[in-house]
């Protein structure tokens, strides 16, 4: 267990560790205060993967670009 | 041209031949050859190639016997589609014209094709020998992929069947925020223009206005080789090495492989496939996280049941306080029974070996040895004693002589003989001048002493020396007197 805040970890960070701490408590071999410290993590670890899987929406923009390919703003591409 | 060959048509010899200036035959010539060529196109093998300061191109294209000079102004260099390279077969486009100062004739090179296949491919190997010899394709520089980028940046073309393609993978798989970059897929601008993109969404910042992609996919549908050239170019291949974004190259089908799919860190076969990379499945991963939440669960449970179950198990297991102590009890019983048995028979053993070692130290044995050592101790002290008295006797005989030698040779038997011995304040008095200084005189005789007084001393009245002795004989006047 990483003492990394969850709230910090990328998605696959927080991903990796939530297999880590399912393996650590199906093996059983943790006592039984740290396995409920385990368990707390754990689903900080689960809420911070669904938060990021709830919140994937499409944004598509297209980057605009002066006459010297300089890019100056983006405009909203539609019907793609 | 008519107006050219007109003139010098009505004088029949060479005398009367109208005279030209250099510059208006130069200038003649010049205009006959635009004039009579225009636009052409000249397939030959590139010759040495300069390239000025200034920016213009100056280069040969050859036959086997002849020799076409070519220009192209630093304007033009820059929207050729292909740069001309030394040994390159090709096909150049421009103007035919005439250059006076020289007094030579070239071709304004607007445009520059690979002639065929085999020599656009011949080039390509040469060019991909040369990057890999620097290492650009080297495993060991690909960057790894994100998991899940946050922002994409696509460079394609922002109409048309590829982009499309990606961004419908892309919603299937996992909706993104996606940053297109508009760029020509073919043609002379798609390779500066797909370089400058590249290097272009790098310089953004994570996070801004127009925040820097965490992915990027270069993208084009599928075409010939000419179509898919600006893929093989140098400058996009650079670009794509020196990008600190990780980078998926899907440029033609399956079966085109172009210059970009060596440097890029992942060459994806198709557009639909670059997008399948870039990101995983949404929905699997949100089954996979419920899933993990259903194991842990299950998991935590079971651990609370199993150590319940142990628990209960053990308690059972556990013997009562009564029976833990039956053994020790036993045992505390027959170490009691044992024990003064045990001291006694520990007793005896002792006793036993006292008896036998004391059998041997018995009084008798001990006086047996004493006695010859007495004997001898006797013997010696009986030898000592007489040895020591003979010594010194021997030493006693040598005293007396010595003493008597010592009472003849000294000066009391020779005061006995009528001698005296004059001593003045302790010191033996040899010489009249030392009597006189003296404050007090003594004569020894051999039957005592007297003293003969300096000054008032009562019996020094022989004393001659003067006022002196007088003076300092005052103190010890009392003291002789009471002496007397």
């Amino acid at each position: 267990m990483s003492g990394k805040p969850v709230e910090e970890m990328s998605f696959e960070e927080a991903m990796r560790e939530l297999e880590g701490v399912v393996g650590q408590l199906e093996r059983g071999d943790v006592a039984l205060e740290a396995s409920i410290k385990l368990y707390e993590r754990g689903a900080a670890l689960k809420a911070r993967c669904e938060t990021t899987l709830k919140e994937a929406e499409e944004k598509v923009a297209a980057i605009t670009l002066d006459a010297d390919g300089t890019p100056t703003g983006t405009k909203p591409v539609e019907g793609l | 041209m008519s107006d050219f060959f007109e003139e010098p048509e009505t004088p029949q010899n060479g005398a009367n031949a109208p005279e030209f200036t250099v510059s208006e035959i130069s200038g003649a010539v010049k205009k006959t050859i635009e004039g009579a060529f225009g636009r052409v196109r000249v397939r030959g093998e590139v010759g040495r190639v300069f390239k000025a300061r200034s920016g213009h191109l100056y280069y040969d294209v050859k036959d086997d016997r002849n020799v076409l000079a070519c220009t192209t102004w630093k304007g033009q260099a820059s929207r050729l589609s292909v740069q001309p390279e030394e040994g390159l077969e090709v096909i150049v486009t421009g103007k035919l014209t005439a250059f006076g100062a020289q007094s030579k004739y070239n071709l304004n090179v607007e445009e520059v094709e690979v002639a065929g296949e085999g020599a656009l491919m011949a080039m390509l190997e040469k060019r991909k020998k040369a990057l890999a010899a620097e290492g650009l394709f080297a495993e060991e520089r690909k960057q790894r992929l994100p998991y899940l980028p946050g922002v994409i940046g696509v460079i394609t073309s922002p109409s048309g069947a590829v982009i499309r393609d990606i961004l419908h993978r892309l919603r299937d798989r996992f909706p993104r925020k996606v940053l297109i970059w508009p760029v020509a897929v073919q043609g002379a601008a798609c390779a500066p223009e797909v370089a400058r993109a590249i290097e272009g969404f790098n310089l953004l910042t994570p996070g801004g206005a127009l925040p820097r992609p965490d992915l990027l996919i270069v993208a084009r549908g599928g075409g010939s080789i000419e179509d898919l050239w600006g893929f093989n170019e140098e400058i996009v291949a650079r670009a794509v090495a020196a990008s600190g974004i990780p980078l998926i190259s899907a440029v033609g089908h399956e079966t085109d492989t172009t210059l970009i799919d060596y440097v890029s860190d992942l060459r994806a076969p198709t557009p639909t496939a670059a997008a399948e990379h870039a990101v995983p499945v949404r929905l699997e991963l949100m089954s996979w996280v419920e899933d993990q939440g259903a194991r842990m669960s299950r998991a935590m449970g079971q651990g609370v049941m199993q150590r319940g179950q142990r628990l209960r198990d053990l308690a059972r297991a556990l013997p009562r306080a009564e029976a833990l102590l039956d053994g020790p009890r036993q045992r505390l019983d027959h170490a009691g029974l044992r024990l003064p048995t045990a001291l006694k028979g520990m007793t005896d053993a002792r006793r036993v070996q006292l008896t036998q070692a004391s059998a041997g130290l018995r009084p008798h044995v001990l006086a047996a040895r004493l006695a010859p050592q007495r004997d001898r101790v006797e013997a010696a002290g009986a030898r000592l004693d007489r040895a020591f008295a003979a010594l010194t006797d021997g030493h006693r005989k040598r005293l007396d002589a010595l003493e008597r030698m010592r009472q003849t040779l000294g000066y009391t038997e020779t005061l006995r003989r009528g001698y005296a011995v004059v001593r003045g304040d302790g010191d033996v008095v040899t010489t009249r001048t030392a009597a006189g200084r003296a404050a007090a005189l003594e004569i020894e005789f051999a039957d005592g002493v007297i003293a003969v007084g300096g000054g008032a001393a009562p019996s020094g009245s022989g004393s001659p020396s003067g006022p002196k002795p007088a003076k300092k004989s005052k103190p010890p006047t009392p003291e002789q007197g009471s002496l007397f």
